[in-house]
């Protein structure tokens, strides 16, 4: 059962199927997050609604630019044989 | 009936053991010291056991209150794990090396004195460095040295501490160091924080940690770092220095890993960045904060686990290690691929898996604490978490481009041992009352409410979006990434050089001038010692004492002249002189 779940999500051809529910599962999420109670919210963020998504996603591509802009360009990364020259 | 018994015994006993078993009997020696251990933390009741007196200090082997008992919980159940994902391994001492690994930081939890403490923080450090030099290659023996060195400046710096420490308090119990800003204070805690991986003094665990053997990194990911952050909950609560010191780490781990291609380093700065919860929560101080680091650490040495053991698996069935090189596996080692997936879940903190119950406790912490800086920032590292070991590494290593690997499922104790960790890991997720009931402080806290289960789904979610949209931008390049081991590898060049060029030619510059004026100079001076003071003054003496007795000898020898007239006249002359001393005498006397 497991493996056949696994050989479908990673067979290409079945590709735009899972791009539709991930689609479906991102609208599913936010829209519970308008649904949900807020009493306990410490900051003034937590009340929003669709915080969670939007500090997540804003996230992610903040840490992927910064991250491989200061591997490029900040000095970090090298060839694999640096240290074995 | 015995009351107490330490677990680290058992496994000191089984590293002594181990090595004269073979085959099916090693096995079942292998699997049944844990278990026996585990026996022995259910069996604990708290109290002070096991003290001695050793030259006017008293030693305690067995300090058990709630706090080194959950650790002991966790470290004995990991060691389990960790053996039956090793049984296959044929080489006996990675298992005595193992065996004392998990004795030392079961030492190390249980010891209610510093100088315990030690011996058994070195013991750890050693026994370890031989699970990264069994993989016996060149990358892996260099990087144990380096591994080595590093944990025995963390030692002295911690030795140190405890020494200055007891001069001036005469106490050596392991309790809560005074914030007094003395240098003892900042020893022990530089100590602490090489074992803890705190940047800048992190670089051992990237550099070692991917160079071990398969079976011996799942030990190492469990042990060294979450046996210091015992200690810091231990001694250092509510030190400010953590809270930002563990903020900085968990985003350092997560930006490095965006960069990193070698599957088991990413996995390692991941743990910097995980332990990096565990510090802040520690920093924070609070209550609610600690409880959040010891559980976080909990979880994290499970879902760890299963990640290293997911990653070494794939290591142990294809021999590759780096990204670039991996990819389609997904149709040789599904099982693998879930369970690894497992381990992802749990370290992004979804719902339902172990990081969700614990990380929001620290995060939670920073929140009421008053800190929102901290919160959100650590917030943000959680997506980054998900972004690598839970997208990027699975995607780059099971999906992807298919590079044509010939691969199967691992060995089946391998897989077993992924199953347990795997169970364990939805178990606390799912349940994670047993878990909080073991926490030092009580525990009022309840992770499973509406608005925070949607905002980590969120979170989650949109950085899978974010993944997948900027996914060209992630391919894994095959470089290397330059951290703070800089300094001791390219660093250390530098001083060669330095010592090489620049200090030898001062050096030959130094002894142009000795030899040009001291030397010079003293030769002279010695010349005209030699020409006045010898010749006038010492040999004028020698030869004069010479000359006189040669003088002397040469008049006495004109009296022995061999003829018998010669000496009775000698004779004569003396008898005469004696008795004309004697008359001259008496005439005088009367």
């Amino acid at each position: 059962m497991i493996k056949k779940l696994v050989l479908y999500v990673g067979d290409p051809a079945n590709a735009s199927t899972l791009k539709k529910w991930s689609y479906v599962a991102l609208a599913l999420v936010v829209a519970s997050d308008f649904l949900v109670s807020r009493a306990h919210a410490e900051y003034f963020w937590d009340k929003l609604p669709g915080w969670g998504a939007l500090y997540g996603f804003v996230s992610c591509v903040v840490i992927i630019l910064v991250s491989k802009f200061l591997g490029h360009q900040g000095g970090i990364m090298h060839g694999e044989d640096y240290y074995n020259d | 009936m015995i009351d107490w018994f330490h677990p680290s015994l058992l496994f000191i006993f089984g590293a002594l053991t181990v090595p004269f078993l073979r085959g099916k009997l090693q096995q079942a020696c292998l699997m049944l010291i844990p278990i026996l251990a585990v026996g022995t933390v259910f069996s604990m009741s708290p109290g002070t056991y096991w003290t001695y007196n050793f030259l006017g200090v008293q030693l305690t082997f067995g300090a058990v209150d709630k706090l080194s008992i959950v650790f002991g919980w966790v470290f004995t159940i990991a060691s389990f794990i960790g053996m039956v994902y090793a049984l296959h391994v044929k080489d006996s001492g990675q298992h005595a090396a193992a065996m004392l690994y998990v004795g030392g930081s079961l030492g190390v939890t249980f010891a209610g004195d510093f100088f315990t403490l030690f011996i058994f923080w070195e013991l750890m450090a050693f026994s370890s460095a031989y699970l990264v030099f069994a993989r016996r290659e060149k990358a892996a023996l260099e990087a144990g040295y380096r591994y080595i060195l590093v944990h025995i400046f963390g030692g002295v710096c911690l030795l140190g501490g405890i020494i200055l420490h007891y001069m001036r308090t005469k106490s050596i119990t392991v309790g809560p160091l005074e914030h007094d800003g003395s240098l003892a204070f900042y020893l022990v805690l530089i100590g602490v924080m090489v074992n803890a991986a705190v940047p800048p003094l992190h670089a051992w665990l990237t550099d070692a940690y991917p160079e071990g053997t398969v079976t011996g990194s799942v030990f190492m990911s469990a042990f060294t770092t979450k046996t210091a952050v015992y200690l810091l909950v231990r001694v250092f609560p509510g030190t400010e220095l953590l809270v930002y010191m563990g903020t900085i780490m968990a985003l350092y781990g997560v930006v490095y890993a965006v960069l990193e291609n070698d599957c088991r380093r990413l996995l390692a700065y991941h743990i910097i960045s995980q332990v990096g919860y565990m510090v802040a929560g520690v920093g924070i101080g609070t209550d609610l904060s600690l409880n959040g680091s010891v559980s976080h650490a909990f979880a994290h040495i499970l879902y760890k686990g299963l990640l290293f053991m997911g990653a070494g698996a794939v290591i142990e069935m294809t021999g590759r290690r780096k990204l670039t090189e991996l990819g389609g596996l997904y149709k040789t080692m599904p099982i693998t691929l879930v369970l690894y997936m497992i381990g992802g879940f749990a370290i992004s903190a979804f719902p339902l898996f172990s990081g969700f119950v614990s990380k929001s406790m620290v995060v939670a912490g920073a929140s009421h604490d008053h800190r929102p800086l901290v919160a959100l920032l650590l917030t943000m590292a959680s997506a980054g978490t998900f972004l690598h070991t839970g997208l990027k590494l699975p995607y780059y290593m099971f999906f992807g481009k298919d590079s044509g690997l010939e691969a199967k499922e691992p060995p089946k104790n391998m897989l077993i041992a992924m199953g347990m960790a795997a169970f364990l890991c939805i178990g606390i997720g799912v349940l994670p009352g047993p878990l909080y009931h073991l926490l030092p402080y009580p525990v009022h806290f309840d992770p499973y409410t509406g608005d925070h289960v949607t905002s980590a789904l969120g979170i989650l979610l949109f950085t899978g979006l974010g993944f997948f949209m900027l996914l060209k931008k992630l391919d894994p390049e095959p470089t290397i990434s330059v951290d703070t081991d800089w300094v001791y590898r390219k660093g250390s060049r530098l001083f060669m050089w330095f010592v090489n060029k620049p200090l030898s030619a001062y050096e030959s510059y130094l002894a142009e001038i000795y030899n040009t004026w001291i030397t010079r100079f003293t030769l002279f001076f010695s010349d005209l010692l030699a020409r006045i003071f010898d010749v006038r003054g010492i040999d004028g003496i020698v030869n004069g004492v010479a000359d006189f007795f040669i003088g002397l000898a040469g008049s006495l020898r004109l009296t022995a002249t061999g003829l018998v007239r010669s000496y009775a006249v000698t004779m004569l002359a003396g008898s005469v002189l004696i008795v004309g001393y004697y008359l001259f005498a008496y005439l005088v006397g009367l």
